[in-house]
């Protein structure tokens, strides 16, 4: 009875660890792998319901913590997961790389998110983000018979793995500075001691700050994401847009506002210069791509630094404002990347900006999605983006940063510019090519049709959402 | 006794208002589904949509109560309770005429395009039906979230409009007219971020009677400036709207003179006078003088030009620096002229935008140069086009000269500099404007523009409303500016303090 106890708060983890293995043995004997895709679909979705059952509280002696925080984030990578099989269906069969482990690959990936998300000691977050790590290297890497995609796999493992190794050591610096690797007992020792003047604190510090910032691709370590980006298979791109990012964040949030809190002063400021240089380099270098998942990826980097900007403001309404931000960058994200699928054939691959000429007229639903998503992403209402944005500036100016906020509002005018570029060449540009090919796929229609309604929904209804991410950062443990 | 029941309603909560938005926005949803080779259904929708919204603000006119300041046709819901949002609409004196303009041009904009546009017609009326929505939003909104959304969301239409059906240099006046809204808009909404943590709500109408610590109301007067002033826009950052309404289709042209253009205005006496009352008096005179620095430059610049779009397009900069400096001018004749004036405009270069368009359906041509003698091939355009230049001139019994009048004497009331000098640009608006007409209509006839035919019924009918608009505010100003005189000087009370009484007695009447 105990055990099951222990067990409760790790339902959805359970739930996917098992859909992953079944999908294992399915993907051995099933001739059909439509069968798999469907599986995974169906068993993703079922498990989206055990976050109901979930109950709240420390678990395994702390190591494992369940709480409104962790639930949120959980939402956000099952919204990712189930969208992402969707969105991957098609996409493997064109590219003729069609295997079953792909959708276990994409379950473990979550389940590793969920653990960070829900890490209360510092192993356990290293357990977690290597499991997710693992599994989306392997899944940049899918296919094997395309150079690029190889390619981003080599570069995405190592500089992961630099990473891994700056939180290893910034972990056992953690460790010989305050004798703990709980979260809470790091943050209890730390505000009994004085602990600013400490260089090991320190060190630990700036380590574990650099190797979370290489997880969300926070400039300047952002190297690897544009190359990643562009090579992996694309569904797996937008896949790695959202989920590592946001269980990056999941773990700043917990680990610096909660249990560094009294180091506050210090990564204060190494924050603002990340989300400051983030926002900047991405928006500055995604003006001059011509490729259209590289202009994404240094959009998803800028978009990294307006999720800093409301993690600068603090908790509570700072880090809500980033959860929210989060949830609705998932859905604007694959609505666009679900597009891009979309133009995805055999024949011709959508990878240059200018391959969207004409898809207004040739595909008005799918250009008008493409439209919403856009405008989303600079932040124009009606659309949610812009209750992400006018979230996170709210957050920072009442916590007193508007010069940073002026320069993200700048910035995100910036931005406005290579997003609209898009809008122009769908909707101003005449066609390259005689005849738009678009081939459709219901599960693609699916994932973009949930993701433009969503980003309406939310634009125009924000309330329910926003009391949802309120209440997730009011229930978090760990708070003193 | 009919009157007096369809009035009552606009005393209890009112749908009126929220209908107006709501039809052309659920319109141009229902078009989605219209098959889009059906031409002629799409346009036809779209015409009756316009003028049944326009029905339905008849009775801001008819039942609007002059004599209160108070908004009326007041509705109000809880919208996003987590920051004390609600969706708030009202009219006062201020914004009802507005309202009204913004559905006669939603008509104008149907029937002028109703043959030029070939291309993507459906997506056309879409675009200008989700236009129509958010203009008469932001002209009623209450809620200072819900006004950003208005005035944002009507970017989105406004840049599909201009760059998908626009000039031939159409897509970098989009980008360009985007990018400068926007700049300004974002400074502004963290002008909003901060009147919320200041005073812990977004509305409107009670953040007119807070009085906010003059700091505070320096830098947020700046911050909402940025918006404004590009909108308006006023001198230093007007460049984008001559590429923007040039480039702009005929419909796009109208909808940006005649409304877009008054929202920077509009927020002007809706933000920036009532909530920073003393901000915008120790800054009245920086305004003044680059309203009147608008004046002689827009006209200048008028003189040189070659393209009779861009011509008009840097005329309303002028124009609209008289706007800013009756607004600017502070007194009751200033801001009623200033109000009125805008009107006028809209009428006047709305007019002017859609002449333009049908003689360039015609002749494909819009250099000044390719024309000449046009008054000897259409004659009954010809006759429309003088009427609505001497209205731009100020010709007194047009409405131009009302609203020129009134700002005059307010701007030399407020500053005797400012007066004479805004006076020389009526002066160098008529010679840019009656150049303009001897070059195009007069001389011999050009043989680029021989045969064309003249204006048929359904441009007549365009026409037609504004030319009764342009003489009736000409020879009957009141029948308008009886609306905004309580709203009017009601904000005065506001900013200066004193006497109703001996403000009203000053007026000209």
């Amino acid at each position: 009875m105990l055990i099951l106890q222990q067990l409760r708060p790790l339902m959805p983890e359970l739930a996917l660890s098992m859909l992953g293995l079944v999908l294992l043995l399915v993907e051995a004997f099933v001739k059909r792998k439509d069968i798999v895709a469907a599986l995974a679909f169906l068993g993703a979705f079922a498990a989206i319901f055990s976050l109901k059952f979930v109950s709240f509280g420390p678990s395994f002696n702390g190591m494992f913590i369940s709480d409104g925080y962790s639930i949120f984030f959980k939402l956000i990578f099952f919204v990712n997961l189930i969208l992402s099989i969707l969105m991957s269906v098609r996409y493997l069969k064109t590219e003729e790389s069609f295997h079953g482990e792909y959708y276990c690959l994409l379950v473990f990936s979550t389940i590793g998110m969920m653990v960070m998300a829900s890490a209360g000691n510092l192993i356990t977050l290293f357990l977690g983000l290597e499991l997710m790590a693992l599994s989306t290297y392997v899944l940049a890497g899918f296919l094997r018979h395309d150079g690029n995609s190889t390619e981003a796999a080599v570069k995405y493992f190592l500089t992961g793995g630099f990473s891994t190794a700056l939180l290893l050591y910034g972990i056992a610096l953690v460790y010989g500075a305050t004798g703990s690797m709980d979260l809470r007992q790091i943050a209890v020792y730390m505000s009994e001691h004085d602990i600013n003047g400490n260089p090991m604190a320190v060190i630990a510090l700036v380590l574990m700050a650099s190797a979370f910032a290489f997880k969300i691709a926070a400039v300047p370590f952002h190297m690897w994401a544009p190359d990643v980006y562009e090579g992996a298979p694309t569904p797996v791109t937008s896949f790695m847009s959202i989920g590592p990012k946001a269980a990056g964040f999941a773990v700043l949030g917990r680990v610096f506002l909660y249990a560094f809190c009294t180091l506050h002063v210090q990564w204060e400021t190494i924050f603002i210069v990340l989300s400051v240089l983030t926002m900047s380099v991405g928006s500055v270098m995604a003006l001059v791509q011509t490729n259209i998942k590289r202009m994404l990826a240094y959009s998803s980097i800028a978009h990294a630094g307006y999720v800093l900007v409301g993690l600068i403001a603090g908790a509570p309404e700072g880090i809500s404002a980033s959860m929210n931000y989060l949830l609705i960058y998932t859905f604007m994200n694959i609505g666009a990347f679900s597009v891009i699928l979309l133009l995805n054939t055999k024949e011709f691959k959508a990878l240059q900006i200018s391959d969207l000429s004409g898809l207004g007229r040739a595909h008005p639903l799918v250009g008008v999605a493409m439209l919403i998503c856009m405008f989303s992403l600079t932040g124009i209402p009606p659309m949610a983006g812009f209750i992400g944005k006018f979230y996170v500036f709210m957050a920072a100016v009442r916590s007193g940063y508007l010069w940073l906020t002026i320069v993200a509002v700048m910035f995100s005018v910036v931005s406005a510019f290579f997003y609209l570029r898009i809008v122009m060449y769908m909707y101003m540009k005449e066609p390259q090519r005689p005849q738009m090919v678009l081939v459709p796929s219901n599960a693609l229609s699916v994932s973009l049709a949930v993701s433009v309604v969503f980003v309406l929904l939310i634009g125009v209804m924000p309330e329910r959402f926003l009391e949802f991410a309120k209440a997730a950062v009011e229930k978090i443990l760990l708070n003193q | 006794m009919n009157d007096a029941v369809v009035c009552q309603v606009s005393l209890e909560q009112s749908y009126l208002l929220t209908e107006a938005i709501l039809l052309p926005v659920v319109a141009a949803l229902v078009m989605l589904f219209i098959n889009k080779e059906r031409q002629s259904v799409i346009k036809w929708f779209a015409l009756i949509v316009t003028i049944a919204n326009a029905g339905i603000v008849v009775p801001l006119f008819t039942c609007f109560d002059k004599s209160s300041a108070h908004m009326q046709f007041v509705a109000r819901y809880d919208w996003i309770k987590a920051w004390q949002i609600s969706y708030y609409v009202g009219v006062d004196g201020i914004s009802v005429l507005f309202v009204l303009l913004s559905a006669i041009v939603a008509i104008l904009c149907v029937t002028v395009s109703w043959t030029s546009v070939k291309d993507k017609v459906k997506e056309f009326y879409i675009a200008i039906l989700l236009i129509e929505g958010a203009m008469i939003g932001v002209f009623s909104a209450l809620d200072m979230f819900l006004f950003y959304m208005f005035w944002e969301a009507m970017l989105i239409p406004m840049y599909l409009l201009i760059g998908i059906w626009g000039g031939p240099n159409r897509l970098y006046a989009a980008v360009k007219f985007f990018l400068y809204t926007l700049t300004g808009s974002v400074l502004m909404l963290l002008g909003v971020i901060t009147i919320y943590l200041t005073t812990g709500t977004f509305d409107m109408v009670r953040l007119m009677s807070t009085q906010l610590p003059l700091n505070m109301q320096m830098v947020l007067f700046w911050a909402f400036f940025a918006a404004f002033a590009v909108k308006v826009p006023m001198f230093p950052v007007h460049t984008w709207l001559p590429d923007a309404h040039t480039e702009a289709p005929t419909a796009g042209s109208v909808i940006l003179a005649a409304i877009l253009i008054k929202m920077g205005a509009y927020g002007f006496l809706r933000f920036s006078l009532p909530m920073f009352p003393d901000a915008s008096q120790s800054m009245a005179t920086v305004m003044i003088a680059l309203s009147v620095i608008a004046i002689i430059y827009g006209g200048i610049i008028c003189l040189s030009q070659k393209d009779l779009k861009r011509l008009i397009a840097y005329s309303s900069v002028s124009h609209m620096g008289f706007v800013t400096l009756g607004i600017f001018s502070l007194n009751m004749q200033g801001m009623e002229g200033g109000i009125l004036q805008m009107i006028n405009h809209g009428v006047i270069t709305g007019a002017l935008f859609l002449c333009v368009g049908m003689v360039y359906e015609r002749s494909h041509t819009r250099q000044i140069s390719d024309y000449g003698g046009l008054a000897d091939v259409m004659p009954v355009f010809a006759a429309f086009f003088m009427v609505f230049t001497f209205a731009s001139i100020g010709l007194p019994a047009t409405n131009g000269f009302v609203g020129e009048f009134l700002i005059i004497v307010g701007g030399f009331t407020a500053n005797k500099t400012a007066g004479i000098l805004s006076a020389t640009g009526v002066i160098i608006g008529a010679v840019y404007m009656l150049w303009l007409y001897q070059k195009v209509f007069y001389t011999g006839v050009n043989e680029k523009i021989a045969g064309l035919s003249d204006v048929n019924l359904r441009e007549v009918i365009t026409l037609v409303p504004l030319l009764i608009l342009v003489f009736w505010i000409g020879v009957y100003p009141s029948a308008f500016t009886g609306f905004m005189d309580a709203s009017v000087t009601a904000l005065l009370v506001k900013l200066k303090g004193g006497d109703m009484h001996a403000l009203l007695t000053h007026t000209l009447k």
